[in-house]
């Protein structure tokens, strides 16, 4: 791992055309992300932190500016080293879950297996499964889980690759009060004691200040300010 | 895992998938029965001929396959027989072929009988007199025929006085001098066999043979067989591939729509998967081996609805033998799978080249 801050963006620039229209979502942000930081996102709808997670999970190209993640500058990156880098340096949690509902939980954390190739290590299945209590529900397809577990199965698909980064997007935006507050402690937990680096997203300040140690808050596609704290 | 994911999919939607593959199936059994009743009423037809037990055949210079009329005198074969010591039989007989195609023809019993070597006879007799008329077995289960029944051939009636073994010569046998009478034909015959004490004088005598009958086709049987092979193929080759095209092109479009369809249904799934840092190459195959096990459930299908088909036309239409050949059960299958990944070929690059952040918010 290299030195110096895991999530490096200097300037970051997006556009979306839209026909002939230029719609910018991020007007030149800079973020410094260290390993083992739990860092959130906070803002309003449209303000670009969505748009600022796809770029730093490499699911969006930037249109200028750098990014990088591990050392990795993904504006010099060709889309297949952007694939490679999904498998093994960020894990993605999405508001929706967005598990695979032809598979069972267990399948579902094993495909993310099977991509990154790791698949055969037992012991950290085993592990990540028991720290994420979903042992018992692992025979179960996602439409017979709860809101709350299937983020749990959502959170172990994305960290069974050992991931330098794990993404959230609004890991709580779908679930209630006790779900989210569960899931909110399992992403501290994995931080806290795991010295996992999470990056999440949220328009929820209690959120964020419950368990992020610093807080990054966007608006109108730049950087509006930024909190330390302790947590 | 991957298998595990494809047979997921595939069973997720199972009305799409066995329709799917019911489509396959329908591909597979077009092609090998087409190809199967093709072959199979050449192979009988040429079985037929070779169960004549002759060496030589003596024909008016024709081409085609089939032949209807009679311009050989009714001399010829007595003369052979005298001129040349080798020439152990020589038969005449003269072919009417109605619209139908089942040739009828006459023929004198005793002297095929000889010359192939005896024709069993499972019920009845051979003809004794004008109007009676003998069928093979075959044609009798077709047209539900027993001894005693009565036919009409060339606006005749006929009494059916014999159900023989099928393979020699023709399905529907006449007396030789009633056919020359209905069709004006007298002492004249549509064709001439030879049977030699050695076939090995087959060559030299055939050279004979045409250089003292320019006028005439001669050829051992064996060549016959061989040309009209040739040319029953050449013909219905081509109405044979129109055929196997229309099933190719059937087998690609259903594919090719059941897979657009599945990865239209799942893009969101191919957004998580490219989220947690699924290849093209992986997506593409995830679509491909879904095609490919589609295609295989299909393939076997087909095979039984092959067989099924056999069974029922060999039921329903005795006369038409349908030989199902392995090596085109082979190309039914390569022709298959060939055309459905041509048809997958679009959908998988679509999936392959989906935007993982849309395919990831797609509704």
């Amino acid at each position: 791992m290299p030195d110096g801050p895991i999530i490096e963006v200097r300037n970051l620039k997006k556009v979306y055309r839209y026909g002939s229209v230029d719609v910018p979502a991020l007007r030149g942000v800079s973020l410094d992300v260290a390993a083992g930081e739990f860092m959130a996102v906070l803002g309003p709808s449209g303000s670009g932190k969505s748009t600022l997670f796809h770029i730093v999970g490499g699911l969006l190209a930037p249109s200028s500016g750098t990014v990088r993640v591990a050392g990795q500058d993904l504006g010099a990156v060709s889309d297949a080293q952007r694939t490679e880098m999904r498998k093994r340096t960020v894990g993605f949690v999405f508001q929706r879950f967005n598990l695979l509902s032809t598979l069972n939980a267990e399948e579902n954390i094993r495909i993310a297996q099977h991509i990154g190739g790791t698949q055969g290590d037992e012991e950290h299945f085993e592990h990540v499964t028991r720290i994420l209590g979903i042992r018992h529900r692992l025979r179960h397809k996602p439409h017979a889980l709860s809101g709350g577990e299937q983020q749990r199965v959502a959170i172990a698909r994305a960290i069974i690759n050992q991931p330098s980064i794990l993404l959230a997007d609004e890991p709580t935006g779908n679930l209630d009060s006790e779900n989210s507050l569960a899931v909110l402690d399992t992403l501290k937990t994995l931080n806290d004691s795991l010295g996992q680096t999470v990056l999440m997203i949220t328009h929820n300040p209690d959120a964020a200040r419950y368990c992020a140690s610093s807080t990054v808050r966007m608006k109108d596609g730049r950087i509006d300010g930024r909190d330390e704290q302790a947590t | 895992m991957i298998q595990r994911l494809v047979l997921r999919n595939l069973s997720h939607r199972p009305v799409r998938t066995g329709l799917t593959v019911l489509a396959v199936a329908v591909e597979v059994a077009m092609i090998v029965m087409m190809v199967g009743v093709s072959e199979g009423l050449l192979l009988e037809s040429l079985r037929r001929t070779r169960g004549v037990g002759a060496d030589i055949l003596i024909r008016p210079q024709i081409s085609g396959a089939t032949l209807s009329g009679a311009d050989i005198s009714g001399k010829l074969p007595d003369l052979l027989r005298e001129r040349f010591d080798s020439i152990t039989h020589a038969m005449g007989a003269t072919v009417f072929t109605p619209g139908d195609l089942q040739t009828i023809t006459g023929v004198d019993w005793d002297e095929l009988d000889a010359m192939s070597g005896g024709i069993v006879i499972f019920d009845g007799r051979p003809y004794a007199s004008a109007y009676e008329a003998v069928v093979d077995e075959v044609y009798a289960r077709q047209e539900e025929l027993e001894v005693g029944d009565s036919i009409e051939l060339m606006s005749r009636d006929f009494t059916i006085v014999g159900i023989v073994e099928t393979g020699k010569m023709s399905r529907v046998f006449i007396p030789l001098a009633t056919m020359g009478d209905l069709q004006g034909w007298q002492d004249r015959y549509s064709q001439v066999y030879l049977k030699l004490d050695d076939p090995a004088k087959a060559r030299d005598l055939i050279g004979e043979l045409r250089a003292m009958m320019p006028n005439r086709s001669v050829m051992s049987v064996e060549e016959l067989l061989a040309l009209t092979a040739t040319s029953v193929r050449q013909m219905s080759s081509q109405f044979v591939d129109i055929i196997i095209s229309i099933a190719v092109a059937i087998g690609f479009i259903v594919v090719m729509l059941a897979m657009y369809t599945a990865i239209l249904e799942r893009t969101r799934e191919i957004g998580i998967l490219k989220a947690v840092g699924a290849s093209k190459r992986f997506i593409g195959a995830i679509i491909l081996r879904e095609t490919l096990a589609v295609s295989v459930a299909g393939i076997a299908l087909g095979y039984g609805l092959s067989l099924l088909g056999r069974g029922l036309v060999a039921a329903k239409y005795p006369l038409v033998p349908v030989i199902l050949l392995p090596e085109w059960l082979a190309w039914a299958a390569v022709l298959t799978i060939a055309g459905s990944i041509a048809g997958a070929a679009y959908p998988a690059w679509k999936a392959a080249s989906a935007d993982p952040c849309e395919a990831l918010t797609y509704e």
